[in-house]
């Protein structure tokens, strides 16, 4: 960065801010750089860039969606 | 740590695109035999021959669906467009004459799918209006599918066969859907692009998803090759992926590439998490149900930005698309039925869903 660019403008190009989409009734999608952890705060396997986190609990492969609120009624 | 033996992978292999698959009848004859010489050595009447063949097989056909005879001649030469044939000249792909027999079957194609296929009218081309609609055509519904008949009852060999029809697609997996990213623009664009990705396995060959499938296919016993197995396929699943390429070759059907990519996401997961099953419950291991398992938690996720981002999103920036998106994805649960209703036909009857080897 020079010293002629607005301070923080790179930096934010460069890293986006977490981005969390509520599905009307289907899970929470969560985009850019956040830690998914378990309640002993050790990361929890994720796979790709974008998760969807379950929110209908009905889901096989917690804390990730599996399609599940399609089936049990979930609505939000 | 141990080092594993990798499985034979397609990207291990040699480009020699695929090996051509039998002819079905007199139009795959006729267009393999002049397919078989570079273009510039083809007369006149050997090139009229193409169109004209086509034209005769599109009168003749009762069903150009079911028809063995249009169907692999539409997957082969839409090959010409992805990684190719062996032993024809790669200069055939945007040859004028075949162009001209490909329009041909591929207007009748289309045509048939217009015909046979039921459109919600009406459509508001909002984002949530056109989600809405897709999460409605696409919901789960009760009563026999492959996916609980692989899940519950399917034999080792059902198995096998249910491979065989998804390496049809499944070795390219995510490939007609890409054409329509230089289409798209915007919101649209960006979502196609997020899916893709994850399809292409974020940057790691290995989690490529058409890796993963030649993983099950190799653990199952099967050849991974891409078109290994053409000829055991019937019309019905090749006309599945030629639906794909038809909507994905032409710019004007991006909003059908589009709602297709979108109701084939959002009829994965849930199946998958069957298809998954019914391996584990014949004893494979964890190699071979990867590509499954994959699937129920990547498509959870595909299956949100595909109906709101991609579908919806073109929606709002393309509305005149609407149509288009609707019918891409009724046809990708329409094709999804015909080939359901022929597999579980078969195996009600003790028989197998494939041709003949």
């Amino acid at each position: 960065m020079t010293a002629d660019e607005p301070p923080g403008r790179a930096d934010d190009a460069v890293r986006p801010p977490a981005r969390i989409v509520a599905c009307p009734d289907g899970p929470i999608l969560v985009r850019g750089d956040v830690e998914i952890v378990d309640d002993q705060g050790r990361p929890l396997p994720r796979r790709r860039r974008t998760v969807a986190l379950c929110r209908c609990g009905g889901t096989t492969i917690p804390p990730y969606c599996d399609g599940t609120h399609k089936a049990n009624g979930f609505t939000t | 740590m141990t080092t594993a033996v990798p499985a034979p992978t397609q990207a291990g292999r040699p480009r020699a695109g695929m090996s051509p698959p039998a002819a079905r009848g007199p139009l795959s004859a006729l267009v393999w035999s002049v397919l078989a010489e570079p273009p510039a050595t083809v007369g006149d009447e050997a090139r009229a021959a193409l169109a004209d063949a086509a034209r005769a097989a599109v009168a003749r056909t009762r069903d150009v669906l079911a028809d063995d005879d249009v169907q692999v001649t539409l997957f082969v030469v839409a090959e010409l467009h992805y990684r190719g044939v062996a032993g024809v000249d790669d200069a055939w792909e945007w040859d004028p004459d075949l162009l001209r027999a490909h329009g041909v079957l591929e207007r009748a194609f289309e045509a048939a799918l217009r015909e046979r296929v039921e459109v919600p009218a009406d459509v508001e081309p909002g984002r949530r209006s056109v989600a809405d609609v897709l999460f409605r055509l696409t919901a789960p519904a009760p009563g026999p599918s492959v996916a609980r008949f692989v899940g519950r009852h399917a034999s080792d060999e059902q198995l096998h066969e249910f491979l065989v029809h998804r390496s049809v697609y499944q070795l390219k997996e995510a490939d007609p859907h890409t054409w329509a990213v230089p289409r798209l623009a915007g919101a649209a664009k960006a979502a196609l692009v997020e899916i893709q990705a994850d399809e292409y396995g974020g940057g790691t060959p290995g989690r490529m998803h058409s890796e993963l499938f030649a993983r099950t296919m190799h653990g199952a016993g099967l050849d991974p090759t891409f078109g290994a197995y053409v000829d055991r396929v019937p019309a019905v699943t090749l006309a599945g992926v030629n639906a794909m390429s038809l909507f994905g070759l032409h710019r004007r059907l991006r909003g059908a590439i589009a709602g297709h990519l979108a109701a084939f996401e959002m009829t994965s997961s849930l199946p998958n998490r069957l298809y998954g099953d019914g391996f584990r419950r014949h004893g494979y291991g964890t190699a071979t149900t990867e590509y499954f398992d994959e699937h129920v938690e990547a498509d959870a996720v595909h299956e949100q930005i595909a109906a709101r981002d991609l579908a919806g999103g073109l929606a709002e920036a393309e509305p005149e698309l609407v149509p288009d998106i609707l019918f891409g994805a009724a046809v990708c649960l329409y094709l999804d039925d015909l080939v359901a209703a022929h597999v579980l036909g078969a195996w009600e009857r003790g028989e197998s869903s494939l041709r003949r080897a």
